[in-house]
């Protein structure tokens, strides 16, 4: 708890920062637009001005504030200029895919441990794929899916799936063989089979490993949620809501969506990192 | 229809191939190179066939052969785009994060209070969707690469910053006062001791930023860019069906996200020869 205050302080630097940038980076329309009515400037009128712009290149803290308080709750939920709709949409297409590409990376894991041929073939190329910019694929699977009349949530799911898998298959392939041969011999002499084995130790000794993975994962699914959701056409989540305020020149929009997506990030990691710590805690591993 | 049976033989083949090969020789060094080229080859294989013997239409899945041949044909609009996305985007940005990161990392190193406040601030911003910030900023630095390169900046800070911290501290206290009764200065305790000892860590961050910054400086681009670059002829293409282009352009980012990755491990291997994670292996 002794780091609150260093956290505290450098959380006010940010802040203060970002207020003398907004000042800095707002002060030319507010001197253009001086120069159009043949006024002067005072300093207080530029500091006054620079902080309620209706379209600041950066906008100020509290106009972001106001905005994100705005879309959460100024706004009835099914509207759809409410951030809590358009959060909702990203958030249940982002569950979707993370445990769909959780789901699939855990099977794939179990298969490489237990079969060699699968660990040679599909391993050096689970890895190598993680250096792949994956994600410049996003738009293609969207138009390409909704051609085929793949609308909705799935094909956003099927790429923040696709984010998802590699983090889980790397960290639980590791997990799954984190035992060492003198606990497999152990079970060997208690003439254990493989599905036991697998149930009794590889899978229990896997679970820090897989929650590490998990965390990564579900980060990792949000972007691909989110970027999925910036091809034309868009016009439900927050990657739309970050486009279509790009395309008008709403720039306290970009910044609250772009808060909410943080926000939401923090709480999936953070929930993610609840539920590890519990469970390791009941398996007597924390 | 003769064409998918093939492919499914293949496959039958080839995964028996594999399964015996992996059996018997799976220790040896040809081995571990040979069973996943050819599940790769198999994978294409299979690929070409199910995409001619099912007739599926090329605006779905263009079978290789006919990406092949687009990437062949479109190899100067393929360069420019190359140039313009990897070399100005991806590469400056990266070079510019990657720098500010090691500056800022080696002078917040001086004071533990700044980095008990500015790590855990770090972490969280690492777990972010930073690419959330590309339309903010192609709207400052405009749509030509220095709004692509200012993104991947973004980007790569952050990792590359939380991981050379945690170099910069790992080294122990033994070390530190064998540097001390030498009495060294500051510097000559970082450049000596402090520094190479950071230098795994370091490569972490780099290696996990290469990946970054390409998706950084694609993603920026379908914000808006000037008439060339990857993410803007993937995006143009898929609305004009175009898929065999859009697969080539995938395959140059994979091509290029390889050999970056590659290109930084082989210097991580130079600079960290005496690490026992590299020595292992030779």
């Amino acid at each position: 708890m002794k780091s609150i205050a260093p956290i505290l302080t450098v959380l006010a630097a940010i802040v203060l920062l970002w207020y003398a940038g907004s000042v800095a980076l707002n002060a030319k329309w507010t001197y253009d637009q001086a120069a159009r009515a043949g006024e002067s400037v005072t300093v207080s009128q530029l500091l006054s001005d620079t902080m309620h712009q209706k379209r600041p290149v950066l906008p100020a803290p509290h106009q972001v504030a106001q905005g994100l308080w705005q879309g959460l709750a100024g706004q009835a939920i099914t509207s759809k200029r409410s951030l809590v709709y358009h959060g909702w949409i990203t958030l249940s297409a982002t569950l979707l895919g993370f445990a769909l590409g959780t789901g699939l990376g855990i099977v794939l894991a179990v298969g490489i441990t237990h079969s060699r041929a699968m660990d040679l073939s599909v391993m050096p190329w689970a890895i190598a794929s993680q250096t792949v910019p994956i994600l410049a694929i996003a738009p293609m699977v969207i138009v390409v899916l909704a051609s085929l009349g793949v609308t909705g949530l799935l094909p956003k799911a099927l790429i923040a799936a696709y984010l998802s898998f590699f983090p889980v298959l790397v960290g639980m392939v590791k997990g799954l063989r984190a035992p060492d041969s003198m606990q497999l011999d152990l079970l060997k002499t208690y003439n254990a089979s493989q599905g036991e084995t697998l149930r009794k130790l590889r899978m229990p000794s896997s679970m820090p490993y897989l929650f590490a993975s998990l965390k990564v994962g579900v980060a990792a699914s949000l972007v691909g949620t989110i970027v999925a959701e910036l091809p034309a056409g868009a016009t439900r989540g927050l990657g739309a809501r970050l486009l279509s305020g790009s395309y008008y020149g709403q720039t306290v929009q970009i910044w609250s969506a772009l808060f909410t997506a943080a926000a939401l990030a923090a709480i999936l990691v953070g929930i993610v990192g609840v539920i590890e710590r519990i469970t390791l805690k009941r398996m007597g591993m924390a | 229809m003769g064409w998918a049976i093939f492919a499914i033989l293949f496959w039958l083949c080839a995964w028996g191939a594999n399964a015996w090969m992996a059996r018997r020789y799976g220790h040896q060094r040809w081995a571990q190179f040979a069973i996943p080229a050819l599940f790769g080859i198999t994978v294409l294989l299979v690929w070409e066939g199910l995409v001619l013997g099912l007739g599926i239409s090329p605006v779905i899945l263009p079978a290789p052969s006919q990406i092949a041949q687009t990437f062949a044909q479109s190899g100067p609009i393929l360069r420019e785009d190359f140039v313009q996305t990897i070399l100005k985007g991806a590469l400056s940005g990266y070079v510019m994060g990657c720098g500010a990161a090691i500056v800022v990392a080696v002078l917040i190193d001086r004071s533990p209070y700044l980095q008990r406040g500015l790590l855990p601030i770090g972490n969280f911003v690492a777990a972010l969707p930073i690419v959330g910030v590309a339309p903010i900023l192609v709207m400052w630095f405009g749509f030509d690469w220095q709004s692509k390169a200012a993104v991947v900046v973004v980007m790569v800070f952050f990792p590359v910053l939380v991981n050379m911290v945690a170099g910069l501290a790992a080294t122990d206290h033994l070390q530190r006062d064998l540097m001390a009764t030498y009495s060294a200065s500051y510097w000559q305790g970082l450049i000596k001791l402090r520094l190479p000892a950071a230098m795994p860590f370091l490569f972490n961050g780099l290696k996990i930023a290469t990946t970054l910054a390409l998706i950084g400086a694609i993603v920026a681009e379908f914000f808006g860019s000037p008439t060339r670059g990857m993410g803007f002829r993937i995006s143009t293409a898929v609305g004009q069906l175009d898929l065999p282009l859009v697969w080539s352009e995938i395959t140059v980012a994979a091509l290029a996200g390889s050999g970056f990755y590659g290109v930084v491990a082989l210097l991580e291997k130079l600079v960290t020869f005496w690490h026992p994670s590299q020595r292992a292996r030779a």
